[in-house]
């Protein structure tokens, strides 16, 4: 990337900062804002991280898959949103690859992640 | 009108205050040598020349050296002249002095963005017209997906008129963005970002106006 970009892009470190190192495979719990009206409230939303793309940019976003009750949810969220409030790394994954997209077509027992300890 | 001269450096993404996320281009303005002043006595109208971007000693004409060395600077790739500037900047405009990206913008300002757009080469008139092509691939349609179908009638007028839309050259044409918001002002850096995209490749030159 160019060496301007990259310098005016550092100002985000300090965001990225906020939150805990977490990788494909861990399981995050997200709080996310949510304004209703002028009411703000937050919505935890609790998964395994498939993704983390465009990593050190401005652009840099993360998916987080769930199955909620027999329907898998994908949520991808950029990491410098101003609606994020909180990324808790609920448990680490062992995995060995950096896009889980396998786990899309997997379901049940085999859709596990061993963890790491 | 006032404006600068700079080059394309890319783009970034950043979130304004209702938290919308805002793709921006990063343009290295200025800072800008002023390198002729025009006035309505002398030439019946009010303008300053403006030039930006260096440039080697041996690739200049000799008229240019001459040109630039009358406004005490070195030889400048990048000369543009913009009417009406010194109406807005009385007294601070002179042969030689400097113009800096935070004396032209401010944040939240509206500017339009003059560049070169980048060359697409030979395209036909799908891609270069926006045609809709023929639609469908099948009942008999053979080869002719993206044809421009007819060019005109028949023995009258037996010609085919001019300025039809055909295929030919595409890009690389002088391309006007107009009302970009300047998001941010960094004169320390000489940069300028504003939101949206502007025409050109990275490194090319552009001209932003108000």
């Amino acid at each position: 990337m160019n060496e301007i970009i990259k310098q005016l892009e550092e100002a985000s470190n300090e965001i990225r900062a906020k939150f805990p190192n977490f990788q494909a495979g861990d399981t995050v719990n997200v709080h996310v804002k949510i304004s209703e009206g002028n009411k703000e409230r937050i919505q935890q939303y609790q998964g395994t991280v498939i993704q983390r793309r465009h990593p050190n940019t401005n652009g840099e976003t993360f998916t987080v898959r769930k199955v909620s009750s027999g329907i898998s949810v994908e949520r991808i969220f950029p990491i410098l949103a101003p609606s994020l409030d909180k990324i808790e790394v609920v448990r680490k994954g062992k995995v060995r690859r950096a896009r889980l997209y396998y786990m899309r077509t997997r379901k049940g027992k085999a859709a596990r992640i061993k963890e790491k300890i | 009108m006032s404006g600068i001269i700079g080059k394309k450096v890319g783009m970034t993404s950043i979130y304004d205050v209702n938290g919308k996320n805002l793709a921006c281009t990063v343009i290295e303005a200025g800072p800008c040598i002023v390198t002729q002043v025009r006035n309505a006595q002398a030439d019946g109208y009010d303008a300053i020349q403006l030039s930006f971007g260096e440039k080697k000693e041996k690739n200049t004409s000799g008229g240019m050296k001459g040109h630039f060395k009358k406004a005490g600077t070195t030889p400048k790739a990048k000369v543009i002249e913009f009417r009406n500037f010194r109406v807005e900047f009385e007294g601070q405009v002179d042969l030689g002095k400097t113009i800096t990206v935070d004396q032209v913008f401010k944040e939240n300002d509206y500017v339009d963005a003059i560049g070169t757009s980048k060359g697409k080469g030979f395209q036909g008139v799908v891609k270069r017209h926006g045609f809709a092509g023929v639609g469908e691939a099948t009942h008999g349609q053979h080869n002719r997906l993206r044809a421009p179908g007819s060019i005109g009638a028949c023995s009258f007028p037996s010609r085919v008129f001019k300025g039809m839309r055909m295929a030919g050259r595409m890009g690389n044409d002088r391309v006007k963005v107009l009302n970009l918001r300047v998001m941010k002002v960094m004169p320390e850096k000489n940069l300028i970002l504003v939101s949206g995209t502007v025409p050109g490749a990275n490194n090319s030159y552009v001209i932003l106006e108000k």
